[in-house]
This record gives structure tokens, C-alpha cells and sequence, in this order.
């Protein structure tokens, strides 16, 4: 009971802190309006290179720009604890820490899913895309799943968030990569090879592909393999995250290093 | 104005020599600190080396291999632009959270001579950004570096370099009023590159963007750029950048004055 308990109202007290930190008047904005000019960025390029089409950009700028709030807000509620000198307290409580550090990620999908789901929505309606009312339940999903698997990440990258100090920048800099390799603006077999290989190991690859299928018309069973390679990733990701904060947990206690960083 | 020790006046024409001094010390000092900041370098330079890299995959696919030049040169505008944003984002909050904007503002030097040198210093660290998409271009996808006509060029890029400074000027005038309103500046990447046609042709997007396109600063930097390096009649559009600056730096200082006052008047400069 104590776990749910810190799982749930735990994970919800930490994403509150997150706007004690950014006004909701600033951070509903950057949301909303950034992820649509970051679709109408892409699709124009995409009309001016004379490659894709629309929907190709809107499904991959919309499932992309999950990252911001899984990544980011993910990295901040558990790296932001020692900005503020929580960090130490936190580590210090009995509580278990699966619930812990993993009710924090609760709200970061939710998140994360709105985010990735009204800019689908909007940014498909400005460019004038249609896709098939029969695909949106199975696109929904695969957000979600999507959005799980970004928080996989954000959890990896609050846990390096507790070894060097600039967050932003690691943040910014997953945000980057996850654009140019997972293929949401180029086709993983216009990418070197090196490149549509790492692909494989990032979240968003196979959400993407998954949900562009289902756009053209696919079955939901037709893309099962991809939402499972999709959740695994995102799985594996957060096993690696959740490992390496217990370790620096644990040499923090040895070495005195918490707050070092 | 008095001098230092409180005795005798300042005529105008030291007065005048005492703001370029304060204006290009903040400048020399501001560009050095920033070259420091590894997190601030990261940022102006990583990130539109991402974009440009997906621009030039996008027109490679599409098989347009003669516009990788022209997506090179607006790329490099665009780290110029992305440089600026976060550092005139964070012009003030800096400040806020060094403790030190309180004691910059009941300073007797006009405030704009303090932040305006920082702005543009930020502006001027994307040439580190300029230069570097400029040779990732032509190592990695082998985009040849031709100028066409190399006085406008060195004309255009330190143009475009004050036009954009004195825009993200404009910027942190504004910021001196709210807490959080470098988020605000993080909002305004993805539109500014989208309507001043740094990676897109302006006769592509719908027609709202273009008077908002012409009242960017950017926009004409970034026609004089490539007009001096493919070949055109960049002199207007760098004449046109400059312009824009000094619009802009009327702007600002108007502003921050005002949101400067309005701070002191409510007793909100270090709380809001």
C-alpha cells in the first residue's frame, strides 16, 4: 500500500514541482506552439527538397517531440532534486525505490502522450493530412507506447544527470540525436548504414514506422513486432537508467559524492 | 554627468566616449566569458549541426545536391540565430541568478550599454557556429565553400551578426519583467527559422509569414549571405539587416527602460 502510495502520489507531487519551477503560462506553451512550428519547419523542407510526403513529417515531428517531455522532464525530476538540495534527503528515506523512481515516470508518459497526441492532431490538421479513422485508436497506442519508451531515456539521462552537472545540455543533446537517427524527418535507408543501425537501439524508431503503417492503411496486428520492439527498447533503456542510479546511489554513500557533481 | 569623484561635470563628447568604452569592454568581456562556457558552446553549436545535418540528408534524398549549399549557408545563419535566442534568453536570468542585475541596474551607466554588449556577444559566438556548419558541410557531405563576391560576404556575416544581436536585444529587454521568460525564447526557435526562410524558400510558405519575415532581421541576413556567397545583389539585403538593427536597438532600449522602471516601481527586479 505504502508503494502505490509513493508510486502514484509521489510520482504526481514530484511533476507538480516541475511547474514550482516553470510557470504553467510558459511551459503549456512551449508544448503547444513548439511542436507545431517544428512540424510546419519539417514539412516545408520536405516540400522544398521535394521528398516524403506530409504525413511522413507529421507523424514523425509529432511522435519526436514526445522526447521534450519524457527526456527532459524525466531527467529534471529526479537530476532537479539536487539542484535543490533534495537529493540527499530523498536517498536517505527507506522508501523502496522501484516506487520511488519509477512513480516519478508516471506522469512523464501521460505527459509525454498529450504532447506527441495534440501535435499529431493539430499539426495534421494545419498541413491537411488524412488518416484513416479506423488507425487512430492504434496510433493512440502507439504514442503511448512511444512515450514509454522516451521516459526509458529519461531515465538513463537522469541517471548520468547525477554524474555531471548540466543536465540542459545532456538533455538538448539526446533531443538532437533522437532527430536526426530515428529517422522522423529522413528515411532510415537514406541514412548511412552506421547510423540506421544505432537507430534500432533508440526509442521512437519503431513507434514512428509504426505509426506511419498504421497511417497508410496497415493492420494493428501488421505492426505488433515494431509497438514490441518499440516497448523494449524503452524497457531496456529504463533497466539501464534505473541500474546506474542505484549504483551512484550506492557509491555516493561510500564516497561522499551526492552532491559533488 | 559627474565623473568618478563627484567634482566636475562629463562633457558630451567624453560622455560619449565613456558608453563606447563601456559598450566594447561588455562586448570584449562578454564574448571571452562566453567562450568559457562549455554549456553555452554546446548548445549554439551542436544543435544546428543537427539540423543542418538532417537539412542536407532531406535534399540529398530528395535529390537536390545543388541546394546543399544554399541549406549550408542557412544553417550557419540558423546557429547564429539559435546562439543569440538562448543567450538573449538568458541575458537577464543570468544576471537574476548571479545576484548581480540589481546592482547592474542602480549602476549609473545607462543599463542598455550593459545589456545590449551582452546580446551581442552572444550573437557574435555563433560565428563558432557559422564556421562550424559551414565545415561540417564540406567534410562530411562534401559541400563545396564557394564566394562569389568575398568583400559583401565579410560585409554580410558581421551585418547579420548585429541585426541578430540587437533582435535578441529586443528580447531580453522584455525578460526583465518575468521570471521565466527564457522558456518563452526556447518557443520562438523552431517559428523564427521556419518564417525567415533560413532552411525553407520564403515563396514556399503561406503568404502571413512573409510581412512577419520582412520585420525579422534574419531574414535579410540571411539573403545578404547567400546572395555574396552564390552569386546576387546582397548589398541591399545587408543594408536592409543593419536598418533593421538599429530599429531594433531603439526598440530595446524604449523597453528596457520601461520594464526597468516599472521592476523598481513594484520592487520586483530580483522576485518576479
Amino acid at each position: 500500500m505504502s508503494s502505490a502510495r509513493l508510486f502514484f502520489v509521489g510520482g504526481l507531487l514530484s511533476y507538480r514541482a516541475l511547474f514550482g519551477w516553470l510557470s504553467p503560462w510558459i511551459l503549456i506553451p512551449t508544448y503547444v506552439v513548439a511542436p507545431i512550428f517544428q512540424i510546419l519547419l519539417f514539412v516545408y523542407i520536405g516540400r522544398s527538397a521535394g521528398v516524403q510526403s506530409d504525413e511522413f513529417y507529421v507523424i514523425g515531428n509529432a511522435l519526436q517531440y514526445a522526447a521534450i517531455p519524457c527526456v527532459f522532464a524525466m531527467t529534471n525530476t529526479i537530476a532537479g532534486e539536487r539542484d535543490q538540495n533534495t537529493l540527499g534527503a530523498v536517498l536517505a528515506t527507506p522508501a523502496r525505490r522501484i516506487p520511488l523512481f519509477l512513480g516519478r515516470s508516471l506522469p512523464v508518459i501521460v505527459n509525454g502522450f498529450f504532447v506527441a497526441s495534440f501535435a499529431f492532431i493539430v499539426g495534421g490538421a494545419l498541413v491537411g493530412i488524412s488518416v484513416p479513422t479506423s488507425a487512430v485508436p492504434g496510433i493512440a497506442f502507439v504514442i503511448l507506447v512511444t512515450a514509454f519508451a522516451c521516459t526509458g531515456l529519461g531515465l538513463t539521462t537522469a541517471a548520468v544527470g547525477l554524474l555531471a552537472r548540466d543536465t540542459a545540455t545532456l538533455s538538448n543533446i539526446v533531443f538532437g540525436i533522437l532527430l536526426v537517427f530515428t529517422g522522423a524527418n529522413v528515411a532510415l535507408s537514406d541514412l548511412p548504414g552506421w547510423m540506421s543501425t544505432i537507430a534500432q537501439g533508440l526509442p521512437l524508431t519503431h513507434g514512428i514506422e509504426a505509426a506511419r503503417r498504421l497511417a497508410d492503411g496497415a493492420s494493428f496486428a501488421s505492426v505488433g513486432g515494431l509497438i514490441a520492439a518499440e516497448a523494449l527498447v524503452g524497457l531496456l533503456w529504463g533497466l539501464v537508467g534505473y541500474s546506474t542510479i542505484r549504483v551512484l546511489e550506492w557509491q555516493s554513500r561510500i564516497h561522499a559524492t551526492l552532491e559533488r557533481a | 554627468m559627474r565623473n568618478g569623484t563627484g567634482d566636475r561635470p562629463i562633457g558630451p563628447v567624453r560622455l560619449r566616449a565613456h558608453h563606447v568604452r563601456v559598450f566594447a569592454i561588455g562586448l570584449r568581456f562578454h564574448v571571452k566569458a562566453l567562450t568559457h562556457s562549455v554549456f553555452f558552446l554546446l548548445t549554439s553549436v551542436f544543435m544546428p549541426l543537427l539540423v543542418a545535418t538532417v537539412a542536407y540528408y532531406m535534399y540529398k534524398a530528395g535529390n537536390q545536391p545543388g541546394s546543399l549549399l544554399y541549406v549550408s549557408l542557412g544553417a550557419a545563419v540558423y546557429g547564429i540565430w539559435s546562439s543569440t535566442l538562448f543567450g538573449s534568453g538568458g541575458a537577464i536570468q543570468w544576471q537574476r541568478w548571479q545576484g548581480t542585475l540589481e546592482v547592474l541596474v542602480s549602476a549609473p551607466t545607462p543599463f542598455v550599454l550593459v545589456i545590449a554588449p551582452l546580446t551581442l556577444a552572444t550573437s557574435v559566438i555563433g560565428i563558432y557556429s557559422l564556421a562550424s556548419t559551414l565545415l561540417w558541410g564540406r567534410l562530411v557531405f562534401g559541400i563545396p565553400f564557394h564566394v562569389v563576391h568575398w568583400v559583401a560576404f565579410l560585409v554580410a556575416v558581421p551585418a547579420t551578426i548585429l541585426g541578430l544581436g540587437l533582435l535578441g536585444f529586443v528580447f531580453a529587454s522584455t525578460f526583465v519583467l518575468y521570471r521565466n521568460a527564457n522558456a518563452l525564447s526556447n518557443m520562438l526557435e523552431w517559428p523564427v527559422l521556419l518564417v525567415t526562410g533560413m532552411l525553407v524558400p520564403l515563396s514556399l510558405l503561406p503568404g502571413w509569414a512573409g510581412p512577419i519575415a520582412w520585420l525579422l532581421a534574419p531574414t535579410w541576413g540571411v539573403q545578404a549571405i547567400r546572395e555574396a556567397a552564390i552569386g546576387g545583389t546582397p548589398w541591399p539585403d545587408a543594408g536592409m539587416t543593419i536598418a533593421l538593427g538599429l530599429v531594433y536597438l531603439a526598440i530595446g532600449a524604449v523597453c528596457l527602460r520601461h520594464f526597468e522602471l516599472a521592476a523598481r516601481r513594484h520592487a520586483t527586479l530580483s522576485l518576479t
